[in-house]
């Protein structure tokens, strides 16, 4: 599929995906994908940024202190996985992210670690590793500001970010 | 900074002809030990410097601010004072300053010479000997009169306690602006007290942790900008900027050794784990010190360079360790329950300064080389980040407050009584004190 102009000339197949995009995003209770986190606007073309972000997950989260990739966040890895293997135009930078409830120069660390744990998660499912960079804002980049637990549980993240789409 | 301050001030002491002599005198009654345990601050007179304009007040007002912020004085207000003093060159009238217990007594004059040049004179009295203990004269440019002021304070300072002061220092820091998760940072440089805030960044890449040179104007931080988070340094005076080391993946948490001829920083590795390597700034070579499948970070010199402290969470989670320079003997040191980083060696030698994290609370403390003798200093929400007065008596550091928004800068004294905020026009982070000016 091209794009949302491309399809609108068939109404059935335009009423037929938004079904299929409302099924999916009702089916994804767990906070672990962005469209719980308030970045959904509607339906995204498979194959693009969005869809990505809202029906697959961008991100996952980590326990305090933690890189290993827990069960919750291995599902979504895997679905990772597999549309970046449909999709082989994108190049990929992996943001790794720490809470507040650390030191600077030590959560620098945590955050790189764990984009590489999540890197090497995603080439062990078939991503080619020469897609793939890492980058660490260590605490430098909340996206929950508050001074709590509800917070911090938040930003303890690697986030999956699409570059160099269509090329 | 000797190069950079030279020409700008000339000091030369003071004789006064008429009853007093400026030899040290080895029974002055003036004196604070600083060793006792609970140091009761001296009380201590700083009058008005003779002056024609406002200048001379000012200056004072800088040297008072500086003693009173120590811990170790106290000025006394103006307001009880009896003599008014219209001569600096002559003695002043002990008895009128021992009656509202001015232990010590500061006179003295700021003139302006043909060439432009400020002319300051003081002289530091001890008043229940009646004698002069200090007589000085300072040049500068006028806009160096807050310099001076810090200059005098250490000379009090270092009469009245027998060591080294640290007013006459700078801080460099991150000055940060904007919504928690948008904040703007940017370098900043101001002297030790929060005045003459300048701006070495421009706030569009996130930078961090900057640390001074023990020898240069020089800085050495982290920038992210072009992408790609790395180790710069930076000429304060000139702007001149420069990557430290051509490494392939990121580096951060540097720090200068104390001949500030190398880098010491973490270098991550492709793995994700991190490892300390010193890097040297003539021959461009680097060393390898660390090499464990642990987070090995926030390496700081003993001030003899023999030695690194430094964070390490290869036990689990994150402590001290201490190695020698050359990587060898890699030692745990804390042990007292919790997470320790951020070990800064003291410029004494004898002291590690930390950031403790236990009971969802963030200490500042101290402890011993050997890791023995942990002090907690100051306990609160979040603070972390110290860094040590070249004297080795005050830490800096940041702190920020539960729902306060962002961070500020404190200092505090070895004993945790004397804990000071530091001004700041915006939130401010990531301090790190200069050495002493030249």
């Amino acid at each position: 599929m091209r794009g949302i102009a491309a399809m609108t000339r068939n109404p059935l197949i335009v009423a037929l995906f938004l079904t299929l995009a409302i099924a999916g995003c009702a089916n994804k209770k767990t906070p672990n994908n962005a469209a719980d986190l308030g970045l959904a606007g509607g339906a995204a073309t498979p194959g693009s940024a969005k869809d990505f972000t809202v029906n697959v997950g961008d991100r996952i989260f980590f326990d305090t202190d933690s890189s290993v990739i827990r069960a919750d966040a291995q599902g979504i890895l895997t679905r990772q996985a597999q549309w970046l293997n449909q999709y082989r135009q994108y190049a990929i930078v992996i943001e790794g992210h720490a809470d507040e409830r650390g030191t600077r120069e030590y959560n620098i660390a945590l955050g790189a670690r764990r984009a590489a744990a999540t890197r090497d998660f995603l080439a062990a499912r078939g991503v080619n590793a020469s897609r793939m960079k890492t980058i660490s804002y260590g605490k430098e980049r909340p996206v929950a500001v508050c001074d709590d637990i509800s917070c911090w549980s938040q930003n303890r993240r690697a986030v999956t970010t699409l570059s160099g789409a269509g090329s | 900074m000797k190069r950079f301050f030279q020409a700008m001030l000339t000091a030369a002491a003071l004789t006064l002809g008429v009853n007093a002599v400026a030899v040290l005198p080895a029974h002055a009654l003036v004196e604070i030990d600083v060793n006792k345990g609970n140091i009761e601050p001296l009380p201590i007179a700083v009058t008005d410097f003779l002056s024609s304009d406002a200048l001379g007040a000012e200056i004072t007002g800088v040297i008072a601010a500086d003693l009173q912020r120590s811990g170790l004085f106290a000025p006394i207000d103006k307001g009880a004072f009896i003599e008014k003093i219209s001569n600096p060159d002559a003695a002043p009238r002990f008895e009128d300053w021992k009656v509202i217990n001015a232990q010590a007594l500061v006179t003295g004059r700021v003139t302006q010479e043909a060439d432009g040049r400020l002319r300051a004179e003081f002289r530091l009295w001890d008043t229940f000997a009646g004698e002069q203990l200090l007589g000085e004269q300072f040049f500068a440019n006028k806009a160096n009169a807050r310099r001076i002021a810090h200059i005098i304070a250490d000379a009090i300072y270092e009469r009245l306690t027998g060591e080294k002061g640290y007013f006459d220092t700078r801080i460099v820091y991150i000055d940060e602006s904007g919504p928690k998760n948008q904040r703007v940072k940017r370098l900043a440089i101001m002297d030790q007290d929060g005045a003459n805030v300048r701006y070495l960044s421009n706030g569009k890449a996130i930078v961090l942790t900057p640390r001074f040179s023990p020898t240069r104007q020089e800085i050495t931080y982290m920038s992210y900008e072009g992408g790609e988070p790395r180790v710069y340094l930076l000429q304060i005076e000139t702007g001149q900027r420069e990557l430290v080391g051509n490494f392939p993946g990121m580096t951060f948490a540097p720090r200068f050794s104390p001949d500030g001829q190398k880098v010491i920083m973490s270098l991550l590795r492709e793995d994700g784990n991190s490892n300390i390597f010193a890097m040297d700034l003539r021959s461009r070579t680097t060393t390898r010190l660390t090499n464990s499948n642990s987070i090995d970070t926030s390496p700081s010199y003993s001030p003899d360079g023999s030695r690194v402290v430094f964070t390490s969470d290869r036990g689990g989670q994150p402590q001290i360790y201490v190695m020698g320079a050359d990587g060898s003997g890699q030692t745990r040191i804390s042990f007292g329950g919790g997470s320790y980083s951020t070990p800064v060696w003291s410029p004494r030698g004898d002291l590690i300064a930390f950031t403790k994290q236990t009971g969802g609370e963030f200490q500042i403390g101290v402890m011993r080389i050997d890791g023995s003798g942990e002090r907690i200093l100051s306990t609160g929400f979040q603070q972390e980040g110290p860094t040590w007065a070249p004297n080795g008596r005050y830490i800096m550091f940041f702190r920020e407050a539960a729902g306060s928004g962002g961070p500020k800068l404190y200092s505090i004294d070895l004993t945790g009584r004397n804990e000071q905020p530091v001004p700041t026009q915006n939130y401010g982070s990531d301090p790190a004190w200069s050495p002493l000016l030249e």
